[in-house]
């Protein structure tokens, strides 16, 4: 035998994996028909919709606001630069789950939140708890959080980009802002991208956060489910089936977002395409196998 | 007349690194000015400064009777607004060592960028004058290729229909040549003659001696940070003044 530790763990994993598979058929705990029962009730198809929801305007929120903090923190202006550089620390150096409760009991703070003069006469006042509702807490807490962390993966897509750019763009009369959106971004996306597909299935679970505000969120309506029924690790199964179904949406949508923003990034113009990319990543992402063609491994 | 570009006692440092020490030349309008030297002589930061990518420390640059980047107020200079030295930049074409084309933009897309976006020019108008461009300096049909499907000589000529595409009374070229297979630098170098007999004022650091004494106008050689010699293409060639100059000459020739 050539690999003796090779087969030993494979058959480790096979035996491991076929205990995994009799339990699910022989233990009747799993209650697969109750799981079946109410994968595609409605509470469960909101808490979808919710969950989607929070992870879209969270998302919205934070590659906005990690554009524009990226742009602060490059700023020769050091009273932006260092405004950024303070909300970025502040915003990645606490736990999210503790800024989402500091969201929904920001009337402890400010009560009321009123638009006018600074210091001075005030045109219109709201009653805070009305006008942030739990959900709102949470996608203000996930995407201001998200906008720390996408600000730094922003700012390294910026940097990323030759500064012979710049000066081509300079050289052509166009103006700092101009240069940053039709010559910078659009190449420093695709640095951007790939990092921000991550933070949006990061997100997707991330946003289960919420529930501890009561948000009716997926993780939130299968606790209301357990509650009631007292079938605990088989509703979480079942949320886990959701949450995995739609991530693994996420990574083929990112698979095609990417390759829009490789364009001009390759001699040719077409790349391979996703069942291609599979078909190579299980044929030669084992070791050995692509470095030394021919050689006694 | 005014001269297209004008050079007085231009200084400038990086650090201690005292880069130009009094810069004196002047270009006139129509002609191709070539500036020679060792690396580290500061030939390409004086380009630099006519573009203001580089600003000076003392001294006067001016392109056309107006000075680069900087506004005169009774004895003093006060660098410009940045729109004001992005509308002097759009008056000059600027041509890299490395091309920098767009690489997210076709050839075409490079070129009408700064006409559509700065000049303002409508689409049509500016994808007609691009391909026109294009003609001219010979890659007609190539108007959807990216820049990494085109070879580095071709790179190099929609860079230079870029630079003309925004109409500039005075190109710089920025050693042009200098990172393209040597098979490749003639249909460069050919294009830069078409454009010098077009009357284009050129200004042009190179290391193609063929090219500046065919073409050239002028011939500067620095080193040092000054201007050494300069003079008729064929008086410096073939009969240099200086020790540096003849050192230099028989290295390159």
């Amino acid at each position: 035998m050539r690999h003796p530790g090779r087969w030993a763990g494979a058959v480790v994993v096979a035996v491991l994996a076929a205990m995994l598979v009799n339990s699910f058929v022989q233990n009747p705990q799993y209650h697969w028909r109750t799981q079946w029962h109410y994968i595609f009730t409605r509470p469960i198809l909101d808490g979808v919709v919710t969950t989607l929801e929070l992870t879209v305007l969270a998302m919205v929120i934070g590659v906005v606001g990690g554009i524009a903090l990226a742009i602060a923190r490059l700023s020769p202006n050091p009273i932006l630069s260092g405004a950024s550089w303070l909300y970025i620390w502040v915003f990645r150096g606490t736990p999210v789950l503790v800024q989402i409760v500091m969201w929904f009991d920001l009337s402890y703070l400010f009560p009321h939140i009123s638009i006018g003069l600074p210091f001075g006469p005030q045109l219109v006042t709201w009653n805070t708890n009305s006008l942030i509702s739990n959900f709102t807490a949470a996608v203000l807490a996930l995407g201001l959080n998200e906008a720390a962390y996408m600000a730094e993966i922003v700012r390294a897509g910026i940097l990323s980009v030759d500064e012979g750019q710049t000066e081509a763009a300079s050289a052509l009369g166009m103006g700092r802002s101009l240069t940053m959106r039709r010559v910078v971004l659009p190449q420093a996306m695709r640095f951007i991208v790939p990092p921000t597909g991550n933070e949006t299935i990061s997100m997707l679970k991330t946003s289960s956060l919420a529930a501890f505000i009561s948000v009716s969120e997926l993780f939130q309506q299968g606790q209301n489910i357990i509650s009631r029924t007292y079938i605990t690790i088989p509703i979480l199964i079942m949320v886990s089936i959701w949450y995995l179904a739609m991530t693994s949406v996420l990574t083929i949508g990112q698979f095609y977002v990417e390759r829009h923003y490789g364009r001009g990034a390759y001699r040719f113009a077409k790349r391979a395409t996703l069942p291609e990319r599979i078909w190579r990543a299980i044929r030669y992402n084992r070791p050995h196998d692509h470095l030394a063609p021919g050689g006694g491994g | 007349m005014t001269a297209m570009v004008k050079a007085e006692a231009v200084h400038k440092a990086f650090g201690f690194n005292h880069v130009l020490r009094g810069i004196e030349l002047e270009v006139q309008r129509g002609e191709v000015m070539c500036v020679v030297g060792p690396s580290g002589s500061g030939k390409s930061t004086l380009l630099r400064c006519i573009n203001h990518l580089e600003t000076i420390d003392s001294g006067r640059l001016m392109v056309d009777g107006e000075l680069v980047g900087y506004r005169e107020r009774g004895e003093r200079l006060y660098e410009m607004k940045p729109r004001d030295i992005a509308r002097q930049r759009a008056n000059v074409g600027m041509v890299f060592q490395h091309f920098n084309l767009f690489p997210h933009m076709t050839a075409l897309g490079n070129i009408i960028e700064a006409p559509c976006r700065v000049k303002r020019l409508p689409r049509d108008q500016a994808e007609e004058r691009g391909l026109a461009l294009l003609a001219q300096v010979g890659l007609a049909g190539r108007e959807n290729s990216y820049p990494r499907q085109l070879s580095g000589g071709q790179q190099q000529r929609v860079a230079i229909a870029r630079a003309l595409a925004m109409e500039p009374k005075l190109m710089l070229f920025d050693e042009p040549t200098s990172a393209l297979d040597p098979e490749l630098v003639g249909e460069v170098l050919a294009v830069m003659r078409d454009l010098a007999k077009s009357g284009m004022t050129m200004f042009v650091v190179t290391h193609e001696m063929g090219f500046a004494r065919e073409v050239g106008d002028q011939l500067v050689f620095m080193d040092g940070g000054i201007v050494v010699e300069s003079g008729t293409p064929r008086d410096v060639i073939e009969n240099p003044q200086h020790e540096r100059t003849r050192a230099f000459l028989s290295k390159v020739l």
